[in-house]
């Protein structure tokens, strides 16, 4: 392994003369590779740019605010900042485990020759496109919530003292609750692939000496897998954590773009992206666009703070499985 | 005997249980497959027909097709292509020919990482930024460039990851007999490569065909047949976006269709991609 390394460096490293065509081909390598840091970079700055006046006129109070009325010209960011938050957790605490239920059938209980399709069957999820859950959420899911399943969870959990409050209320099937399941579906395919992945990566030996010992399948899995590669699992999860802040038109179509603060997950209520996509084109305004541009800033930030998490813990397993080969 | 045998049961029941759970979730994630893709085939197949085809988006009330959709998307995907795949290829080429242990490489992979998840509607929001509200009108060249910016993390990924497949000593070979680099990667690298490429740019097309987001506020749509990129221009999404919302029975069943177009489209290219997989791997 570090003997490709070194001559693949060696490659690349060679003295920046020779041949006119080289210079050039190297000039245009490294163009394009830094165009990609220009991306991120130029995103950066020219959103925050755009939303600057929201920023200058509001103060740190756009952040703290539940208004948002285009009338008045009062722009508050904390309705769409919450519902982008109760989303996202409502599909985390749905996707985790029945991601890690699917890689666990995927490594352990599945018979060989099962695996390929139904983990490609799991991935075709990843393909569909977002505004086709957008679709399938607003006429099919949505319906079928309000008809079956909010009611039940009303008279099941609406007694509870506190956590009551979260499932009281009319079931509409447009809300929070309906735009979080779909949301962890969505992420689903991501979070399973990288911990079926990883999964894989535990060395035989180890498996070996826990089934060897006596150890079942369960026990295998949560007391020998699941350490192994805790941190590369949570950095899988904070990935698809990354994608369901930011998705757009799938929670566009089912969250019923309500700038209303409400307790109950079963009402309608906005997210960021929501929010960019349903009314960005109808910003009469300057403040008005600035103000969704800001939130654009947010959920920007937002993400980019989760992915990279999402991404170093994931290298964290990479670098410990390179140093043990 | 007996509490160790009562630890052995309850060990076992836990197992049966836990395997039960993951075999139950695998089965939620396959209801949902299937249930998605039946609504989309049932409600799309009732709305196909040639008129789709053959006439653009109807004003309410009226028929029509989506004639004008589907040119607009195809203008603006090849022309994302364009765009995005030469810089995505070059810029691949570089992480893979770096070697990785420069600091550069190692951040630019990192960055691309965290673009190939970033929400798409933020692009939307850039290319607002810097194309649509400069010039002072939404264009379909702007919403080609999104598309661009959303395909190429995509395809610098996938360059990279295939170049750093392909064995040291091919390059090394290319270059003792004195071919210089640009030759080697060009006419050594790439063609080794090649399968693997392919893929890439089709998992990228896939990815930018479905893609709604970023068109929102760049192309914005357009109600008539136009093949004018400088002026706002009609596409799939923004057409199935629109019309599944609108309250006109017409409208909805031309949403449904377009869904069924677009969901073939992009599952056929992602199928088409992992066959390609199969086939180099093999």
């Amino acid at each position: 392994m570090s003997g490709l390394l070194v001559a693949r460096s060696e490659i690349a490293a060679r003295p920046a003369v020779g041949p006119f065509g080289d210079r050039l081909f190297r000039a245009l390598l490294i163009g394009a590779a830094l165009s990609v840091l220009a991306l991120l970079g130029g995103a950066a700055i020219a959103i925050f740019w755009g939303g600057l006046p929201a920023f200058r006129h509001f103060g740190l109070g756009f952040f703290t605010r539940l208004a948002w009325d285009p009338v008045r010209q009062d722009f508050g960011a904390l309705v769409p900042i919450y519902g982008t938050l109760v989303t996202a957790a409502i599909a985390m605490i749905t996707a985790v485990p029945v991601s890690f239920g699917i890689a666990l059938f995927l490594t352990e209980v599945a018979p060989h020759w099962l695996r390929a399709p139904i983990g490609a069957a799991i991935e075709l999820l990843a393909g569909i496109p977002s505004i086709i859950y957008g679709m399938w959420g607003l006429f099919v899911f949505a319906p079928f919530m309000a008809d079956h399943v909010e009611p039940g969870l009303t008279a099941l959990l609406g007694p509870l003292p506190l956590l009551g409050v979260l499932f009281d209320g009319p079931p509409l099937g447009i809300g929070m609750l309906t735009a979080g399941l779909i949301l962890g579906i969505m992420v689903v395919p991501f979070i399973s692939a990288v911990m079926r992945d990883v999964f894989r990566l535990v060395p035989q030996a180890l498996r070996e000496s826990a089934l060897g010992l006596g150890a079942t399948r369960w026990e295998l899995v949560w007391r020998v897998v699941l350490p192994y590669t805790r941190s590369a699992v949570l950095g899988g999860v904070f990935l698809g954590l990354g994608r369901a802040l930011g998705e757009t038109m799938a929670v566009t179509f089912v969250l019923g773009n309500a700038h209303d603060f409400n307790l109950s997950l079963f009402m309608p209520s906005t997210s960021i992206a929501a929010a960019i996509a349903n009314e960005f084109t109808e910003a009469d305004s300057d403040l008005y666009r600035a103000s969704l541009v800001a939130l654009g800033f947010v959920l920007f930030v937002i993400t980019f703070i989760v992915l990279a998490l999402g991404k170093l813990m994931l290298a964290r397993l990479a670098q410990s499985e390179g140093s043990r080969r | 005997m007996t509490p160790n045998r009562g630890r052995l049961l309850r060990r076992q029941a836990t197992n049966t249980l836990a395997l039960s759970l993951a075999t139950l979730a695998t089965l939620v994630g396959l209801i949902a497959l299937v249930w998605i893709l039946a609504t989309i085939v049932i409600n799309g197949a009732a709305a196909l027909g040639p008129h789709l085809f053959t006439r653009a988006t109807p004003p309410p009330g009226a028929e029509g097709g989506v004639l004008n959709a589907l040119l607009g998307s195809a203008m603006m995907t090849a022309l994302a292509l364009l765009i995005g795949a030469p810089i995505g290829i070059l810029a691949g080429t570089y992480l893979a020919e770096s070697g990785g242990r420069r600091w550069i490489a190692e951040l630019v992979r990192f960055v691309n990482d965290i673009l190939l998840s970033a929400p798409s509607i933020v692009i939307g929001l850039f290319v607002y930024e810097i194309i649509v509200q400069p010039s002072g009108h939404f264009s379909g060249l702007a919403g080609a460039i999104a598309m661009a910016m959303v395909l190429l993390p995509v395809v610098v990924r996938t360059t990279d990851e295939t170049l750093r497949l392909v064995p040291v000593s091919l390059r090394e070979a290319a270059l003792a007999l004195g071919a210089p680099l640009w030759r080697m990667v060009l006419f050594v690298l790439y063609p080794a490569a090649r399968a693997g490429m392919l893929t890439g740019l089709l998992l990228g097309l896939a990815r930018i065909s479905g893609e709604t987001a970023p068109l929102l506020f760049t192309a914005l749509n357009n109600q008539y047949l136009s093949f004018d990129l400088t002026r706002p221009l009609a596409n799939m999404p923004v057409v199935i976006f629109q019309f599944a919302l609108s309250p006109y029975p017409a409208w909805q069943s031309l949403a449904w269709a377009g869904a069924l177009l677009m969901t073939l489209f992009v599952l056929l290219l992602s199928l088409g991609a992992r066959f390609m997989v199969r086939v180099r791997t093999r």
